[in-house]
């Protein structure tokens, strides 16, 4: 199928997912969950811990389906967007395989979709200078450093171009130096590649820096609680110490604690 | 880590490089360090054998009131422990009046035999327990519904299962394009056996994958012949190398037994019950043929060892044992 350019990038409508339903362990994950995610656009959701973030970004990728709603991608459905291969997906452990050399790993995707040797290699080489790690394509994953491990996880979602990048907390398990030279990266790796991205993290400054719009979410059952549009700009190290970037960081803040503006407890 | 340059990365490389060397290095000096634990123990077996048999001795010619030794421990007479240099002696002495070949080469020659059995049952039970686990990781149903057979299959006695298999092979398979031999239904007897911990092992490795990586499959809307050569087969390795060995003693363990319980003559297994049954005659004989049969059941592990080193340069780690 051929990709809608003007519709959004995805879409979901009044997503509804309830895991275990009619059992005694049912959980409703998300309710009523209408997002609309722009071309070109970097999202973010934040949420603590159970607030359906990672769930909704699998019903973005299809991996998993709503009960009730629709998710639309490029105006079509999102499985079959899917099996479109318009998904590239980097997750909290960079899932590398730890049998292939690094370049090996970049080329999985390509392997799977019947590219040709050599278009190989050649595009594995260039996503090893997208993800600045030229010279590391014989290496093991595990001969490598967190932080350079999750630039090949990078390098291997975007190797086949995807027009969307799913990302479930991919700096969550990195210290913050080497998290904050990765957000840096990311910002200019989407500036080069004009990839939309739908982040999901739990960390506020993260977001904030990152995104042009931060979706504030709640949980049991998961919501939208409120929408921060971030306007910062070009964004450096200097940014990270600007008025604005704490302007906005207070309010993803005070959002959290303080979802739908009443005064419920954090979770 | 910051950004790289070139020449961070060939200084990377050349640690790298050198990590792998020190990791080969280390691999190579652990296998000897194996080697050698393993020799020093058979001298440790060899005189723990001739110490007990000489303290069983001494109490039997001092002629006590309670003999120990032979009344609730084991006796030590020549016929029940023949001395360790009878057995070495026996090698070289021939077990038959009319023929001049040694004992050794009696041994040897059927443990070729027995080996080729073990080793044709070893693959077919690989094929086997790869091609179940493969089948029965796709089903979440089939594979509740088979396992418990699986299990139950090493339950039944493989002299029961020995003769059908013989009788089989001699009257229903004419068909074949080649001459169905009794060693073949000795492989297939192996094959029971050699099958099982494969496919254990191989179930558990098909399902190793983290979450992640098969979602990762998916977005990349891989066909599930894919996502098996791809991802779960290659995860498997370890387990498989594991159940591996157990599979190379456990065909040789098989194949032994299968030629007792089948009759089939020519291999360790018809020459052990030889032995067993002229045993007062020979005591030393029984001995090194079952000292024969171990070994050849230590070189069929030696030989997954050896298969699992060359691997290694491929990066199989060891899973942890079943």
């Amino acid at each position: 199928m051929t990709t809608d350019q003007t519709a959004p990038a995805v879409e979901t409508t009044s997503v509804t997912k309830i895991f275990n339903r009619g059992k005694p362990n049912e959980v409703q994950a998300l309710d009523d969950v209408s997002v609309s995610v722009g071309q070109n656009e970097f999202l973010t959701l934040i949420g603590p811990s159970g607030c359906g973030k990672s769930t909704l970004l699998r019903l973005m990728a299809a991996l998993t389906a709503p009960t009730e709603g629709t998710v639309m991608v490029h105006g079509k459905s999102a499985d079959q967007a899917r099996r479109d291969r318009d998904y590239g997906m980097a997750f909290q452990t960079a899932g590398l395989f730890d049998w292939r050399t690094v370049s090996q790993n970049i080329q999985l995707p390509l392997q799977l979709m019947g590219w040709s040797k050599a278009e190989r290699r050649e595009r594995a080489d260039e996503m090893l200078k997208l993800v600045r790690l030229d010279g590391f394509g014989d290496h093991y994953p595990r001969e490598l450093s967190g932080g350079m491990q999750q630039r090949v996880a990078i390098g291997r979602a975007l190797s086949f171009s995807p027009s969307i990048l799913l990302m479930d907390e991919p700096f969550g398990a990195l210290d913050e130096i080497t998290r904050e030279h990765m957000q840096a990266e990311l910002l200019r790796i989407w500036n080069e590649t004009h990839t939309t991205v739908v982040f999901v993290t739990h960390s506020i400054p993260e977001a904030v820096f990152l995104s042009g719009r931060v979706l504030v979410m709640s949980p049991r059952p998961g919501r939208i609680s409120e929408e921060i549009a971030v306007d910062l700009g070009y964004r450096d190290v200097d940014t990270r110490e600007s008025t604005e970037f704490f302007e906005k960081v207070t309010a993803v803040r005070e959002a959290l604690r303080d979802p739908n503006g009443s005064a419920a407890e954090l979770a | 880590m910051t950004a790289t340059t070139s020449s961070d990365a060939a200084e990377y490389a050349a640690a790298t490089e050198e990590l792998r060397r020190y990791e080969r290095r280390e691999a190579t000096r652990q296998a000897i360090r194996r080697v050698v634990v393993f020799a020093a123990f058979l001298v440790v077996l060899a005189f723990a054998y001739t110490g007990y048999k000489a303290f069983g001795d001494a109490l039997d010619d001092a002629q006590t009131e309670w003999p120990i030794v032979g009344s609730f421990l084991p006796r030590s007479d020549n016929l029940t422990m023949p001395p360790i240099a009878d057995i070495v002696a026996e090698i070289a002495e021939p077990p038959q009046r009319a023929n001049p070949k040694p004992l050794g080469a009696f041994v040897l020659e059927a443990a070729l035999f027995t080996f080729r059995e073990a080793a044709l049952g070893f693959f077919l039970g690989v094929v086997l327990g790869i091609g179940i686990a493969v089948v029965l990781v796709r089903s979440k149903w089939l594979e509740r519904g088979v396992s418990p057979y699986i299990a139950m299959s090493q339950t039944i006695p493989l002299i029961a299962i020995a003769p059908i298999v013989i009788i089989w092979g001699r009257t229903s398979l004419d068909w074949l394009p080649f001459e169905w031999e009794d060693w073949m239904s000795v492989a297939v007897i192996a094959t029971y056996l050699a099958f099982f911990p494969v496919a254990v092992n191989g179930i558990r490795g098909l399902h190793s994958p983290q979450p992640e990586a098969l979602d990762l499959m998916q977005s990349y809307a891989a066909k599930p012949r894919q996502e098996m050569l791809k991802l779960r087969l290659p995860a498997s390795m370890p387990y498989l190398f594991s159940a591996f060995k157990l599979a190379a003693t456990a065909a040789v363990i098989g194949a032994i037994v299968g030629e007792i319980s089948a009759g089939v003559p020519g291999g360790l297994g018809r020459l052990i019950l030889d032995f067993a049954g002229r045993y007062t005659t020979g005591p030393a004989r029984l001995y090194l043929a079952v000292i024969g049969a171990a070994l050849l059941g230590i070189f069929a592990f030696g030989l997954v060892v050896v298969a699992q080193w060359f691997v290694r340069s491929a990066r199989v780690r060891e899973a942890e044992p079943i």
